[in-house]
C-alpha cells in the first residue's frame, strides 16, 4: 500500500511505538517472572508469608 | 511568638555566612557561568545583549540550584532538624525562616552582583535594572520552590544532582517570567508589570505551598 | 464493592487475575480494530497526505501521557489524604507507562513536524509543557529508585507528584506567551468536536486501545509491585531472624 512520499516519517512513527509497547510488556512480564522466582526461591528455603503458630503478627 | 523565629533566622544566617562561605560561592559560580557562555556563544555583542538577561537568569537559576542543598543538610548531619521537628513550633514556618535566611545569604548575593555582570553581556542601563528587579522578586521563588526539592532529598547521600533534576520543571515558569518581564523593558510593546507582577504572583504562591509541601517531605523524611 | 475492599493486597490480586484475561483481550480487539481504520478506512487528509495516519498514535499517545499522570496525582492524594495501601503501589507503576507514553508522544510528533512543518523540534507552548511532563516523570522514577523503603519513597513522590500537579498548567499557561506552532484544540472543545467523522472514529478507537493498554499494563505491573515488595519483607524478616532485635526485625513494612 502506498503510503505517499513521507512513508518513512509514518512507518518510523508506527515502528517505533510498537517497539515501546513492546519494551513495556516486556518489562512487565519479566519482571513478573524475576518476583515468582525470587518467591519461590524463598519459600524453598522456608521463609514464606504463612503465619507461624504461636506470635501474632500487628500490622502497623 | 516573633523571638523564636528571629533568632532561628539570625542562627541560619551565621551559620550561611560562615560555614564554607556559600554567600561567596554562589556568586562566584554566578560569574564563571556568566563568563563561559561568551565562550561558547561568542563575543558578538549584540547577540549576547539580545540573550543577556536570559544568561543573567539561567546563571542565578544554576547557582540557586547548587546552594539548595545546604539549607537542610547539615541540620540533618547533626541533629537539629530531629530537634526543630519536635521542638512544637510550626515546621511550615520554621522552613519559611529558613528559606528566608537562605536567600539573604545566598539569593541576594546574587541580586547584587547582578549589575556588574550585565556590564559583561552589554546590557544597556535599562535592562541592567529590569533584570535585576526581576531577579529580586523571582529568586525568593527559586529558593522557595528549591526547599521542595531539598526536603524530599535530604535522607539522600549525594541528593544534590537529583534535587537539581527535580526542582527544574517546577522553577521553569518563574524563569519564563523571569526573562520575559526583563525582556518586555528592553522591547517597548509588551508591558513590563504584566510579566513582572506575575512574578510576583509566583513567589508568593511559592512562598506558601514551598513551606507546606517542605514541611510534609521533612516530616516523612524523618520518621 | 468499594475501592477499600481491594486495599488488601491478596485481594486485590484475585481482582487482578480475574478482570485482566478480559481487559487483554478487549485491548487487542480495540487495537485490531484501530489499526485496521487508521490504514484502510480513515482518508488521505487533503493537505497533508498519508502522514495524517501519526495522528492516530500521536494523539491518543498525548491523551494517555496526561491521563497517566492525572492517575498519578490522585493516587498520591490516596497515599497522603487517604492513606489507601495500594496508593503509592498505583503511582509507582504508573510512571514508567506514563514516561512511555510521553515518549511515544514526543517521538511521533517530532517525526510528524519534520515532513509538515519542517522541523523536528519547535518551542511552543505544548511541546514545551510535554517535555516538561516527561523530565517529571523520569525524576519521579528516579525518586523512587533512590530511596530503600517504599512506604518512604511512596509519601516522597506523592508530594512531588502533587507539587507537580500544580505545576503543570502553570507551565502551559505561562509557554502560551509564546507563539503556538502547534494545532489549536480540534477535539475536547467547547462546541465539540471539528474534525470529521470519518477521522475521528479512527482516533477515538485508537484512544480506547491506548487506554486499555494503559490500564492492563498498570495492574500487572502494580501486581508485580505487591510481589517484589513481598519478596523484600520476607528478605527483611528472614534478615531479622539471623540477627534477632535488630530494626529490620522490629518494623513491619505494608504490603
Amino acid at each position: 500500500m502506498d503510503l505517499g512520499p513521507h512513508a518513512g516519517f509514518i512507518l518510523a512513527s508506527y515502528g517505533l511505538c510498537l517497539a515501546t509497547v513492546l519494551g513495556l510488556i516486556a518489562w512487565v512480564r519479566i519482571d513478573k517472572v524475576l518476583q515468582e522466582r525470587a518467591l519461590k526461591d524463598l519459600a524453598a528455603r522456608g521463609i514464606s508469608r504463612a503465619r507461624p503458630q504461636t506470635k501474632e503478627h500487628t500490622a502497623s | 511568638m516573633s523571638s523564636w523565629a528571629l533568632t532561628l533566622f539570625k542562627r541560619d544566617l551565621r551559620l550561611s555566612v560562615r560555614v564554607g562561605g556559600s554567600a561567596m560561592v554562589g556568586v562566584l559560580f554566578f560569574l564563571a557561568v556568566v563568563t563561559v557562555i561568551p565562550f561558547g556563544v561568542g563575543p558578538d555583542l549584540n547577540l549576547l545583549s539580545r540573550i543577556g538577561p536570559a544568561i543573567l537568569w539561567i546563571g542565578a537559576l544554576l547557582a540557586t540550584l547548587l546552594g539548595l542543598d545546604r539549607l537542610f543538610q547539615a541540620d540533618r548531619d547533626d541533629g537539629t532538624l530531629d530537634l526543630m521537628l519536635m521542638a512544637g513550633r510550626p515546621l511550615e514556618l520554621v522552613v519559611l525562616i529558613k528559606c528566608l535566611a537562605h536567600w539573604v545569604a545566598t539569593g541576594l548575593p546574587l541580586v547584587i552582583a547582578a549589575p556588574m555582570l550585565a556590564i559583561f553581556l552589554n546590557l544597556e542601563p535599562a535592562a541592567m535594572g529590569a533584570v535585576t528587579v526581576t531577579l529580586l522578586a523571582g529568586t525568593p521563588a527559586l529558593t522557595l520552590i528549591g526547599a521542595i526539592g531539598a526536603s524530599l532529598t535530604v535522607s539522600l547521600r549525594r541528593g544534590g544532582l537529583l534535587l537539581a533534576v527535580l526542582v527544574v520543571p517546577l522553577a521553569i515558569p518563574v524563569l519564563i517570567f523571569g526573562v520575559s518581564a526583563a525582556d518586555a523593558a528592553i522591547h517597548d510593546p509588551v508591558p513590563f508589570l504584566t510579566p513582572f507582577l506575575i512574578l510576583c504572583a509566583l513567589s508568593l504562591i511559592a512562598a506558601v505551598i514551598g513551606p507546606v509541601a517542605s514541611a510534609a517531605a521533612l516530616r516523612f523524611a524523618a520518621d | 464493592m468499594s475501592i477499600w475492599d481491594y486495599a488488601n493486597p491478596t485481594r486485590f490480586l484475585r481482582l487482578v487475575q480475574v478482570v485482566l484475561p478480559w481487559l487483554t483481550g478487549l485491548c487487542v480487539i480495540a487495537f485490531a480494530a484501530g489499526l485496521y481504520m487508521s490504514f484502510f478506512v480513515a482518508p488521505e487528509d487533503y493537505q497533508q497526505g498519508d502522514t495524517v495516519r501519526i495522528m492516530y498514535i500521536h494523539v491518543p499517545a498525548a491523551w494517555l501521557a496526561m491521563m497517566c499522570y492525572s492517575i498519578m496525582a490522585l493516587s498520591s492524594l490516596g497515599t497522603l489524604v487517604w492513606k489507601h495501601p495500594l496508593a503509592d503501589v498505583s503511582a509507582k507503576c504508573a510512571a514508567p507507562i506514563g514516561a512511555a507514553f510521553t515518549f511515544m508522544a514526543l517521538v511521533t510528533g517530532s517525526l510528524w513536524g519534520k515532513p509538515m512543518w519542517g522541523t523536528y523540534w519547535v518551542w511552543d507552548a505544548r511541546l514545551t509543557s510535554v517535555l516538561v511532563l516527561l523530565i517529571m516523570y523520569l525524576g519521579l522514577m528516579t525518586l523512587w529508585r533512590t530511596m530503600e523503603d517504599p512506604i518512604r519513597a511512596g509519601k516522597a513522590a506523592a508530594i512531588l507528584t502533587l507539587v507537580g500537579a500544580l505545576n503543570l498548567p502553570i507551565i502551559k499557561f505561562s509557554v502560551d506567551w509564546w507563539n503556538t506552532l502547534h494545532q489549536p484544540a480540534s477535539v475536547m472543545r467547547a462546541g465539540g468536536p471539528t474534525i470529521h467523522p470519518d477521522i475521528l472514529w479512527p482516533l477515538l478507537v485508537m484512544a480506547i486501545a491506548f487506554t486499555l493498554l494503559f490500564f492492563v499494563l498498570h495492574l500487572m505491573a502494580m501486581r508485580n509491585e505487591i510481589l517484589r515488595r513481598r519478596v523484600r519483607s520476607l528478605r527483611l524478616r528472614a534478615a531479622g531472624a539471623a540477627q534477632p532485635g535488630t530494626v529490620a526485625n522490629a518494623t513491619q513494612p505494608a504490603e
